[in-house]
């Protein structure tokens, strides 16, 4: 035996070996995204805690993630142990008994500390099936230094007739400064998002009580309207392929002065090593109809959740029990700074005063999850739940076709009544297609 | 004058040769480039071309968190074994076609054709479900049978045209001279086509690298391979172009350097027999 061999064999030798013996492994499906990056930097506090317990990651992209653990949870093909998913899947997943309950994570865990909104997004008959890692809702960043200029000043509750009017005077298309930036790229995650939003504020809604489609209602005419006068006249050129992350370049550049989309952005933009405009930011919460309440009920969180058919349930659990306490809070906070916590899951961070002095946006923030009413967002009645989106199995596909439409109109190719028309015949056509409506 | 002419036009196309070879490369280009990038520089407007603070944060970043070896392996025996298994089913299969055609020949070669039309995605549920009761989920065999079964019908089109340009009175002799079925393919068929194989070969060793629909669905944590490395920094909420440019052009540069040090076999196997 050569010396390489030898030394090959007992470099094997040593690996099996920094294994513990029984361990067991569970595979973990994650986004990109920089909260759940942390969380794998941080797996050697979790090992030390639990060596025991072997993790492995799979990290994908959002929508070849979801494809993914779709195909995967709906044949049972018991790939993954742990999966991260949207409040949109939840609902949905229990009730098709793909999940496992989430319901006693042990006497430490304090489930109650969840806020409620993001609680009850994630429950089903009373019981919780997966467990929120950090939750956003929708909110308006606007530039205070070209709102200053434009001689405004951000009102408490900023209606779309406000957001209209600064929009105008903050544009200056010579220096490159365009009063609003929206999303603009087709998908029932992407401008669909910020339109269903926007609708709900505007007293729109998706489907009335018999599911029948609402897109040839007053109410959905003036949600389009508003929208692309706002874009066509104070946005960027080129928005109907912006999505969260061009708007977020553009705002970040100091190319726009006001902003509506996930809350998460705001520790981007007050960010000084990311942002050019940091010491400029300022929140205002997601604009009404005047005279209105409706906030849009954008609410979203990235959950951990536990496949039914994973066979290594215990192990799972422990996992998602650790990512999701008080404690991986603090073991963050500790390590990355208290600003950095996962947010908008557990009422212990917004009740702790270090964490609202070291970051600006943790009170607006809460403040529009706790206005995000996922169980009637409309302001008319309707037969589903949601936010910015409908919670329906269908939504997805009708969600990215109805996109599509409303993305023709912003880039110009048809006019908003054609727009309409056509999302109120596909979807519907695909209502009819999937059994609407059903009892 | 007719030389001048003659260089004149000769100076015309070398920069239009020149200038498409350039837009064609830029994408790739512009990747390097924002892979030494910060994330701010990265997303600069107006955008910095080579007048940025260069570093190598960005590979060290990826290094860090993804285990790129593996996903290299990875892709290295997927790629390879699915290349070397289509062959090896593509040359018996092309030789029978290209000189002993039958009167359905030219239909099953329409119908090997046709099933490239085919969506993959419409397949996606039973080849999943075939693969969990196999137990051939996130492994690089089932990858290699998948990437074998979808490059099979270029495969063994490209060796059939190959072969259709070598004369049959040559293994007619060889059969003469006592040679048996295997060994005319193995001794006189396949040495006379190596061009061909080899561009066939190097073609779908490049299509299965860049293979980004079954590799990524049927894969989790232990036989990903390059395609699924530059997916996991794809994020949805949160710029990281830098770091998603310097996960991609570590993916593409193996590739690449093959690409460059074999571009000689690649063209002359694609342009083989198109002038005689």
């Amino acid at each position: 035996m050569t010396i390489t061999m030898r030394g090959l064999l007992g470099a094997t030798c040593l690996a099996a070996l920094a294994i513990p013996a029984g361990a067991e492994t569970i595979t973990v499906a994650t986004v990109n995204n920089g909260d759940m990056i942390r969380m794998q930097r941080l797996m050697p506090e979790f090992n030390a805690e639990h060596p025991d317990i072997q993790v492995e990651w799979v990290t994908l992209e959002e929508n070849i993630l979801r494809q993914r653990v779709t195909t995967d949870i709906a044949t049972r093909g018991g790939q993954y142990d742990v999966l991260t998913i949207g409040n949109y899947e939840v609902p949905i997943w229990a009730k098709q008994n793909w999940l496992a309950p989430l319901d006693d994570m042990g006497d430490d865990y304090d489930a109650d500390d969840f806020l409620p909104r993001v609680a009850d997004a994630l429950t089903v008959d009373g019981t919780m099936y997966a467990a929120p890692f950090y939750a956003e809702s929708a909110m308006l960043m606007y530039r205070t230094d070209l709102l200053e200029k434009a001689g405004l000043t951000m009102p408490e509750n900023p209606d779309w007739d406000f957001i209209a009017e600064a929009a105008e005077k903050m544009t200056d298309k010579s220096a490159g400064v365009y009063g609003i930036c929206l999303r603009g790229k087709a998908g029932w995650g992407e401008n669909i998002a910020l339109l269903t939003a926007m609708s709900n504020s505007m007293g729109a809604r998706w489907f009335d009580t018999d599911w029948k489609p609402q897109f040839d209602s007053p109410e959905w005419k003036a949600t389009l309207d508003n929208y692309l006068n706002l874009m066509t006249n104070y946005g960027p050129p080129g928005a109907s392929s912006n999505g969260f992350n061009e708007n977020l370049a553009l705002f970040q550049t100091g190319k726009c002065g006001m902003w509506m989309d996930a809350t998460v952005a705001a520790a981007f933009v007050s960010n000084p090593d990311e942002s050019t405009v940091s010491d400029h930011v300022s929140y205002a919460p997601f604009p009404v109809m005047a005279g209105h309440e409706n906030h849009g009920n954008w609410l979203w969180s990235w959950n951990l959740a536990i496949p039914a058919t994973s066979t290594k349930q215990e192990a799972a659990k422990t996992f998602v029990a650790w990512a999701t306490s008080k404690e991986y809070s603090a073991l963050v906070a500790e390590k990355d700074g208290i600003m950095n916590v996962p947010p908008g899951t557990r009422s212990s961070l917004y009740a702790n005063q270090e964490y609202l002095d070291a970051a600006a946006f943790a009170t607006p923030t809460l403040n529009a999850i706790e206005s995000a009413d996922t169980q009637s967002p409309s302001m008319q009645e309707v037969p589903y739940t949601g936010g910015q989106f409908v919670s329906i199995p269908e939504f997805q596909a009708i969600g990215t076709a109805v996109g599509q439409v409303f993305s023709a109109a912003l880039a110009g190719s048809t006019t908003s009544d054609q727009a309409l028309s056509a999302a109120q015949s596909l979807v519907s056509r695909e209502m009819s297609r999937a059994g609407y409506p059903k009892n | 004058m007719a030389r001048a002419s003659t260089t004149q036009r000769k100076a015309v196309v070398t920069v239009c040769a020149w200038a498409v070879g350039l837009v064609i490369f830029f994408p790739i280009l512009w990747t390097i480039l924002t892979s030494f990038k910060s994330e701010v520089d990265a997303i600069a407007i107006p955008p910095k071309f080579l007048n940025f603070n260069w570093t190598l944060d960005n590979y060290h970043d990826v290094q860090e968190r993804s285990r790129y070896f593996l996903h290299f392996m990875n892709s290295v025996i997927i790629s390879l074994g699915s290349t070397i298994l289509a062959l090896i089913i593509a040359i018996p299969a092309a030789w029978s076609m290209a000189f002993v055609p039958g009167r359905r020949t030219k239909d099953i070669l329409m119908w090997m054709l046709s099933t490239k039309m085919l969506p993959a995605v419409g397949v996606l549920v039973p080849i999943y479900l075939i693969f969990r009761d196999f137990g051939l989920l996130d492994t690089r065999t089932g990858l290699i049978i998948v990437l074998t079964m979808m490059n099979l019908p270029i495969v063994v089109w490209m060796l059939y045209t190959y072969f259709k340009e070598i004369p049959g009175e040559i293994l007619e002799a060889a059969r003469m001279d006592g040679a048996t079925l295997s060994k005319e393919i193995i001794y006189i068929l396949t040495p006379m086509a190596v061009p061909g194989i080899a561009s066939t070969l190097l073609l779908n060793v490049i299509l299965s690298w860049n293979e980004a629909f079954w590799t990524l669905n049927l894969t989790a944590a232990n036989s990903a391979p390059l395609s699924a490395f530059i997916a996991s920094y794809s994020s949805p909420e949160g710029l990281f172009y830098a770091k998603l440019s310097a996960a991609s052009t570590m993916a593409i540069a193996p590739i690449l350097i093959l690409g460059w040090f074999s571009q000689k076999q690649l063209v002359r196997g694609l342009t083989f027999g198109a002038v005689k």
